[in-house]
């Protein structure tokens, strides 16, 4: 179960809104990264989201670059999940490498507004929005992408196969 | 099955794949380059892999920010040198030696048809253009890839999309991947495959191809293909002597959906700010006046761009008040245009011709912009902040379309001016 605050966001919220290309040189520091995590689009961003919270967004979240630094400035600012509409691929499997859960809602920029309580449930896809009554269904993972979220990331889930 | 479902067959180990299938698929050559890299190595070092799987399959090009435009920047570089060193990767261009990475990959003979090619970038989709599965990961990803030499992937559907007319003059295969991107939105293609055909794609030489698979992710494509041909095997055969396997689509392929195009009364096009699919015809946005004119990136910088770039630009001059920057998207393409002499007339006419680099594509160096600044430019992404300030607009076009846009000082159909 993952809970907090959502933090919402429009359609085609691309990488490099998520994290511009000057702080890429920044790429093997990702508390440093964290600070300009959505600098491009609401520079707001990483301090709402310290404690956690849960973004929310419309369609192809993530779309343009493959920079992994997307998501990994988004995982140490404070994001537990994305729940979106519908997701652009790379960041996609970017955001799953790292351990962070990304789950397609339909409806759910619809039915979350910014700041509503929301409980997810991965194993299932609901999502419960607290403040509103209502209960969403995301598209459920499958088996191997869960298998890779609760190691932590394919890192782990790599090291535990044991790949040498 | 269509020739993306072939080359995943045969990637995977099976006779037959299907569109949202899993599998699990062997990669023939794994790209990265000076910004994805680090990422990549560090990723690489905590799965706890010493030897990557293949070190004659790996290619590290340097070109995002090349030369080091900072400390920071030559730290990353040296790390990846001495990660290369490590691993004797042999397919090593480093700053002077390469390029774009996406130039540099089939211009050296490291993209072959028929072959499963990952990189790490966006834009590895380019070498659809010689009939290759390619596409771009991140940087975990692709450390899997080094460590294994393995990657899951799922089967794409495909959309067709079959060009058929004649380009008028000053009409050119950008304007045609523009135009598609109105037509089928930045998130149209999500998960999905895009094969070009058609007479107009048949025609085409292999830069035009490369420019149309490029920008196949700016509608968030897997990858864009165009089934190889005697072009593309007269490219391929001149680059590499290793062997590969061509694949063609069957008769009865299948395929989610078929766009129709016909290029014969298509105007230049314009992407306007912010979004790459905010797409409208030249004369809808004509008089918008510019401070910064690009011609560069994987898109559009190469020979047959600046051809056609410095045609219109020779004996004219760059408008006072424009800055304009040229940047050959490889040293082969540099030196090129050197011995045909574009680069003089650039010279002559006011631009700033730059070394093989990113540079100003991705907000790097060489031309960021200020807050309220306007560029035109033949690169590939319009979105806030890509190119400097998040106050800046960018506009796309064709090289074409820049040029005379440099010449008046603003966005300006090439066929007026020269009227
Ligand atoms: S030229 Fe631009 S789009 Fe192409 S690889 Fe470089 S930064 Fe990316």
């Amino acid at each position: 179960m993952i809970s907090g605050k959502a933090i919402k966001y429009g359609n085609n919220v691309n990488t490099d809104v998520i994290i511009p290309a000057k702080y890429l040189v920044l790429t093997l520091d990702p508390a440093e990264l964290a600070k300009h995590a959505m600098e491009g689009l609401d520079p707001t961003f990483f301090r709402k989201a310290q404690g956690g919270v849960i973004i929310v967004a419309g369609r192809n979240f993530g779309c343009g670059s493959s920079r992994e630094e997307a998501p990994l400035a988004l995982k140490h600012a404070g994001a537990k999940c994305v729940l979106a509409e519908s997701f652009a691929r790379i960041f996609y499997r970017n955001a799953i490498n790292l351990g962070v859960p990304v789950l397609e809602c339909s409806g759910v920029s619809d039915n979350v507004e910014d700041g509503d309580e929301l409980m997810v449930n991965l194993e299932t896809g609901l999502i419960e929005n607290r403040s509103k009554g209502l209960t969403l269904r995301a598209t459920q993972l499958p088996e191997f992408i869960m298998e890779i979220l609760n190691d932590g990331g394919l890192i782990e889930h790599l090291k535990k196969r044991g790949i040498k | 099955m269509n020739i993306i479902e072939k080359i995943l067959a045969k990637a995977s180990g099976k006779d037959e794949v299907t569109p949202g299938e899993i599998v699990e698929a062997s990669v023939d050559v794994a790209m990265i380059h000076d910004l994805t890299g680090p990422l990549t190595i560090e990723s690489f070092r905590k799965i706890g892999a010493r030897k990557v799987w293949d070190n004659k399959r790996i290619v590290v090009i340097f070109d995002h920010l090349v030369p080091a435009n900072s400390e920071r920047a030559a730290k990353l570089h040296s790390i990846v040198r001495e990660f290369v060193a490590e691993q004797k990767i042999e397919n090593f261009y480093d700053v002077g030696r390469g390029g774009i990475c996406h130039q540099v990959m089939p211009e050296k003979g490291h993209v072959r048809p028929g072959e499963l090619i990952v990189g790490a970038d966006s834009h590895t989709c380019t070498y659809g253009a010689f009939g290759a599965f390619a596409t771009g990961i991140g940087a975990t990803d692709m450390a899997a890839v080094f460590a294994t030499g393995a990657l899951w992937l799922k089967v794409p559907s495909v959309i067709k999309v079959n060009v058929e007319g004649r380009f008028q003059r000053y009409v050119t295969p950008k304007d045609l991947i523009l135009n598609m991107m109105g037509e089928i939105k930045a998130d149209g293609a999500i998960y999905k495959g895009i094969e070009f055909a058609g007479s107009t794609v048949r025609n085409m030489s292999v830069d035009g191809r490369m420019t149309m698979c490029n920008m196949a992710i700016e509608v968030s494509a897997k990858t864009g293909i165009v089934e190889p041909d005697e072009t593309t095997l007269n490219y391929i055969k001149e680059r590499t002597n290793k062997p590969f396997q061509i694949f063609e689509n069957d008769h009865d392929s299948a395929y989610e959906k078929i766009l129709n195009l016909d290029v014969t009364n298509m105007e230049p096009q314009v992407s306007c700010p912010h979004s790459v699919d905010n797409v409208k015809p030249v004369s809808e946005v004509a008089d918008v006046s510019i401070d910064q004119a690009f011609i560069g990136s994987c898109t559009n910088g190469r020979i047959e761009d600046l051809r056609l770039a410095a045609s219109f630009l020779k004996g004219k001059k760059v408008r006072n008040g424009v800055r304009m920057i040229v940047v050959p998207a490889s040293r082969e393409v540099y030196l090129q245009a050197l011995q045909e002499g574009l680069l003089e007339i650039f010279l002559k006419a006011g631009a700033i011709v730059g070394n093989p680099t990113c540079g100003p594509c991705l907000g790097g160096h060489l031309g960021l912009l200020a807050p309220g600044e306007i560029c035109i430019s033949s690169s590939n992404r319009n979105f806030v902040g890509r190119m400097g300030s998040p106050k800046a607009k960018v506009y796309l076009a064709s090289p074409i379309t820049v040029a005379a846009s440099a010449i008046t000082g603003k966005i300006t159909n090439p066929r007026e001016l020269e009227a």
